[in-house]
């Protein structure tokens, strides 16, 4: 089987079958950044534009280390210094973006749903980085990778998601992802970041840390988005570190082997401890190293599509 | 690697199991003969045949010299040259060399010598790796029809072939009886 699509929106819509594909394409670049020479000539010739219209370190860093290394040549737009802030449209941005014959557009934006209207809109490959509340896909194959890695398999596993579920794109990626892959799924969080309509997505929703937490395999801590603060979605912060806040004595609870999971930033004392963080169960370094493979595998196979 | 063969074609064996063997053995003692012995020699094998022969070489020489040579494994995808022009995706798998290549003479070792258009890939995914004393190449069989100045420095058997025909190293590692056939279309479907 081979990766037929021109673009990568999101999950939701992607087969298990294609999500493998994907991991698998991005395994054999983990040796590729681990040698001294990080760079191999696969997409030599080919350019990459990453238009972030979201402050992004992590994401945008990730995606042109993968580009670089595979020899593609980079180019970042941020609105800031761009026609944007003249009054340009989204579409048009990118229509100029394609006639200076670039071959893969990085799109992260506030709006659910660009990077679809931009797919549809142009020959370009379409990355979603982050859309609004929307997805985040590559950050959903980077998790699913590092669990397969440390679990040998993703099916029947027990995974709490825990935090702002109804503001976090990584987490519904996460949902989608896990989902198809045969992973049982535990939303966790204040009614007020739970959105009932996760439950048609096949998760069982949690109030209580203390009870969502026990035997399982996987936990998932969301960012606290501190600037949310004051929107009443939860009094202080520090009763949602409280009650949400992933400590040492709740990963007692989990299975032993838990692997303990953050898409970063991470708000150390927040969503999760301190020790926890620096604990032999976190693997959220693992996820930044399964970033890189993970977008460099992906754009390898958007490449290839004739 | 060759393409699968069509329904309608005629093999017709050319190196046995037994002629098989004693070739990869001349071939293990020429590597010997040339190097002055193994040390400082590693072996490096192109996915997927390349692999496999590169392992029986390594017992081959263990038999011979009482010492173990270094093995590794390469796979050439990201280095090829048609890969923005071909049609399907070529399966990426991993490249596994577990030791330093610099400074010492690598014995890259594939089945088929051909265009020699695998061997440039593979000599610039070598290189990326580090610097090597030396780069010999050993193939089972040269079938001609070269495109680039390539040259092996191990032959097994020199096989010369019209350019439409298809050269197939079948080994047991991959579920085969060991031996080298020629496949020569009749009449596929037109």
């Amino acid at each position: 089987m081979s990766f037929k699509r021109k673009d990568l929106l999101g999950l939701a819509s992607l087969s298990p079958e294609e999500m493998a594909l994907i991991l698998e394409a991005a395994e054999p670049f983990k040796e590729v950044s681990g040698r001294e020479i990080k760079k191999v000539p696969a997409l030599r010739g080919k350019t990459v534009v990453n238009l972030f219209f979201e402050p992004s370190t992590r994401t945008r860093t990730s995606f042109e280390l993968a580009a670089k290394r595979l020899s593609a040549d980079v180019v970042n737009f941020s609105p800031s210094s761009s026609s944007v802030v003249k009054g340009e449209t989204l579409l048009d941005t990118a229509r100029n973006i394609e006639f200076m014959q670039a071959d893969i557009l990085v799109l992260r934006h506030s709006s659910a749903g660009a990077a679809e209207i931009l797919a549809k809109n142009s020959r370009l490959s379409v990355i979603n980085a982050g859309d609004g509340w929307h997805e985040h896909p590559t950050q959903a194959l980077s998790d699913l990778l590092t669990i397969k890695e440390k679990k040998g398999q993703v099916r029947d596993l027990r995974v709490a998601i825990v935090g702002d579920l109804a503001h976090s794109r990584v987490a519904r990626s996460n949902i989608h992802a896990l989902t198809k892959m045969g992973a049982n799924v535990r939303a966790v969080g204040p009614p007020t970041m739970i959105p009932l309509s996760l439950q048609r997505l096949g998760v069982e929703v949690f109030h209580d840390f203390d009870k969502a937490i026990a035997g399982v395999d996987v936990v998932i801590t969301l960012r606290l988005q501190l600037e949310r603060q004051g929107r009443s979605l939860f009094p202080s912060i520090r009763e949602y570190a409280r009650l949400y806040g992933l400590t040492a004595e709740r990963v007692q609870r989990a299975a032993q082997d838990v692997l303990v999971m953050h898409p970063g930033p991470v708000n150390r004392g927040v969503e999760i401890a301190h020790d926890v963080v620096d604990s032999g169960s976190a693997v959220i370094l693992d996820q930044v190293a399964n970033g890189v493979a993970v977008r460099m595998g992906l754009m390898y196979l958007l490449a290839q599509r004739n | 690697m060759e393409p699968m063969p069509p329904k309608h074609h005629q093999e017709s064996v050319i190196m046995d199991s037994h002629e098989m063997t004693r070739a990869l053995t001349r071939i293990a003692h020429e590597i010997l003969e040339r190097n002055k012995g193994c040390r400082d020699v590693g072996l490096v094998g192109i996915r997927t045949g390349g692999v496999y022969l590169a392992q029986r070489l390594k017992r081959l020489i263990a038999q011979i010299e009482q010492t173990e040579v270094v093995l590794g494994e390469l796979d050439i995808t990201l280095y090829r040259d048609d890969l923005s022009i071909r049609k399907d995706q070529p399966v990426l798998k991993k490249t596994d060399i577990p030791f330093h290549i610099s400074d010492i003479r690598i014995i890259l070792v594939d089945d088929v010598l051909f265009t020699g258009r695998t061997i440039r890939a593979a000599m610039d995914g070598l290189t990326d790796l580090g610097r090597p004393a030396e780069i010999q190449l050993a193939v089972l069989i040269d079938r001609g029809h070269r495109q680039l100045p390539i040259r092996a420095n191990y032959v097994g058997k020199n096989i010369p072939t019209a350019k439409d025909e298809n050269i197939r190293v079948l080994l047991e590692e991959l579920g085969e009886e060991d031996r080298v056939a020629k496949l020569i279309n009749v009449g596929t479907a037109a």
